[in-house]
């Protein structure tokens, strides 16, 4: 199946510090599909994902060299607008992150930040971005009480939400069903694979069934190397990788 | 082994009843020694506006108008200040927000009394030179009738201005403290949310930053008011004390601290009868600030579904 590629990750290195943790990563993320992003922990798959929204930049002592190309621009050059960036790359984390208003203030939020609204559109968006989190029917009545007295998983839906207002072709999850039960994390699972129609979608996940389940392709990470990437089905049917086998049959991690 | 038990138990048994004790014991006190006073003048001693030894005449309200006064002026200029500071010393790099977040505490080990010569030498002038003319000319190019009543009768650079600066600094580093700790407990994820929204960070520091952390800062604010409510020497010393209404921001004036401290060694009688009961309503004061708070950051919690 020929798709296209959405982002290209050259030559990528990274640090904390003086410390490197990524060495010359190479990935492509084909558009409207999903990619996992497996490895055991500590082996910098969170790391390589915070380069892809330069969310990283927060801290002093982090730099990353090397070329992300998104949409044939590399977003690591100087002079990129971080905040236009920002607006198409969006990001779910590992823990829910709703902010301390109202669900549909948390949901409006990003249409306030980006976009000049009148009520009505205003309206419109948050019940259809929530409508597409899935989280509609559950919230419709109580849309102006907060967002954190949710349960875990609706909280992580409602975030889902937000991203999706502000209307993202990138979606970055890191670890997203981490902290959420079984029957919630399937969810957000079918969730995330109806989202594939229309953004492309990058999920670092510790859990291979995970991988299996939802992903069209996947990348094995070992010690801040990219092991072996491609379709998932021949990843975890016939990985060329001796270390991949290990880890996907379970041997370690 | 028991035996030592037991001996810990008491003692931290009469450290816990030891405040409540004290606690009733000054409330008590203050009724006691102020009965006279209620007696001879009743609620009427509140609003009452005299205060004359002479004919036995006292009421409270200069005083507690003054000390309002003082305590809102400072907190008007101290909340933006302490904001600005605890935002400085989260957001800069480590070799400028150590010696920062250092000095602000260092400004909390100043002594009151300390404040007070430094406003009597320093500020006091300065706020006559320059500080009131600038404002006067200022507002006085403003096409509005009546801006003098602003700055009422002018106490040559003593005044509520001018304490409610001093005030404004003692306060400072309190509200500070809190709100650095406010702003440093903020989840980095929350953050790295709303930036991954693509917020500037003012707009995380509003909308996220500050709403996570509205009760710590609430917290802080009235930390600082009830410090800046009772506090006396460094007020003291640039007031003026002088026992009327306040007629302005330059208007010398007194307040119910300020008030205690200067007339209770040599009063008697319904005077000191008086006297305690100022200190009675300045506890009484104290107090339903505190209440108003845990009702307010009782309430923010229910909006905010904290609590169920």
């Amino acid at each position: 199946m020929k798709t296209d590629i959405k982002i290209s990750a050259r030559n990528i290195n990274f640090y904390y510090g003086k410390n490197q943790v990524l060495f010359n990563n190479n990935l492509d993320i084909h558009a409207n599909r999903i990619t996992a992003v497996i490895g055991p922990s500590g082996c910098g798959k969170s790391t390589h994902l915070r380069i892809y929204n330069r969310i990283f930049e927060l801290y002093r002592n982090q730099k990353a060299t090397g070329e992300l190309i998104l949409d044939g621009k590399n977003i690591l050059a100087p002079g990129i607008d971080l905040l236009q960036l920002r607006h198409r790359v969006g990001m779910i984390f590992q823990k829910p992150t709703p902010f301390p208003m109202s669900i549909a203030d948390n949901v409006a939020y990003p249409l306030r930040l980006h976009y000049h609204l009148n009520r009505k559109e205003q309206a419109e968006r948050v019940e259809q971005a929530l409508r597409s989190a899935s989280l509609w029917d559950e919230v419709k009545d109580k849309l102006h009480t907060s967002g954190m007295a949710l349960s875990g998983g609706q909280q992580q839906r409602l975030c889902i939400a937000r991203a999706l207002a502000a209307e993202p072709e990138v979606l970055l999850m890191d670890e997203p069903t981490s902290a959420i039960d079984p029957v919630a994390t399937l969810r957000i699972e079918e969730l995330v694979q109806n989202l594939k129609k229309q953004y492309t979608i990058v999920i670092v996940t510790h859990n291979m069934q995970q991988a299996a389940r939802i992903s069209d392709r996947t990348a094995f990470f070992y010690k801040g190397r990219i092991v072996e990437e491609g379709e998932t089905s021949r990843i975890f049917t016939n990985p060329t990788h001796k270390q991949t086998e290990d880890y996907i049959t379970g041997r370690f991690g | 082994m028991q035996q030592t038990d037991t001996i810990f138990r008491i003692i931290c048994q009469i450290g816990a009843f030891l405040p409540l004790l004290l606690v009733a014991g000054i409330l008590s006190q203050l009724c006691v020694h102020s009965t006279d006073a209620w007696e001879h003048f009743g609620l009427s001693f509140l609003w009452g506006s005299n205060w004359d030894p002479s004919v036995e005449d006292y009421g409270a309200l200069p005083h507690v108008l003054g000390t309002l006064l003082t305590t809102f002026l400072s907190l008007f200029l101290a909340i933006p200040l302490s904001f600005a500071v605890a935002l400085l010393i989260t957001e800069s790099p480590e070799w400028l927000n150590r010696p920062l977040s250092h000095c602000v505490d260092l400004l909390a080990a100043i002594p009151s009394v300390i404040y007070g010569m430094w406003g009597l030498f320093v500020l006091v002038p300065i706020m006559q030179e320059y500080v009131q003319p600038l404002l006067t000319d200022m507002f006085g190019l403003i096409p509005l009738p009546g801006t003098a009543w602003i700055w009422g009768e002018d106490g040559g650079g003593f005044g509520f201005l001018t304490a409610g600066i001093i005030l404004a600094l003692m306060v400072l580093p309190y509200m500070c403290a809190v709100m650095r700790d406010v702003f440093r407990m903020t989840p980095p994820m929350l953050r790295e949310s709303a930036y991954g929204l693509g917020c500037t960070r003012m707009e995380v520091t509003r909308d996220v930053v500050m709403r996570y952390g509205i009760r710590g800062i609430l917290g802080g604010i009235f930390i600082g008011m009830g410090r800046a409510l009772g506090e006396t020497m460094a007020v003291l010393f640039v007031i003026g004390n002088v026992m009327d209404l306040p007629s302005g921001l330059f208007s010398c004036g007194t307040t119910i601290a300020a008030t205690l401290a200067n007339n209770f060694a040599e009063a008697t009688g319904l005077q000191q009868s008086a006297l305690f009961a100022l200190g009675l309503v300045l506890l009484l004061m104290s107090f339903s600030i505190q209440l108003l708070t845990r009702y307010y950051l009782h309430r923010v919690e229910v909006v905010r579904g904290e609590t169920y």
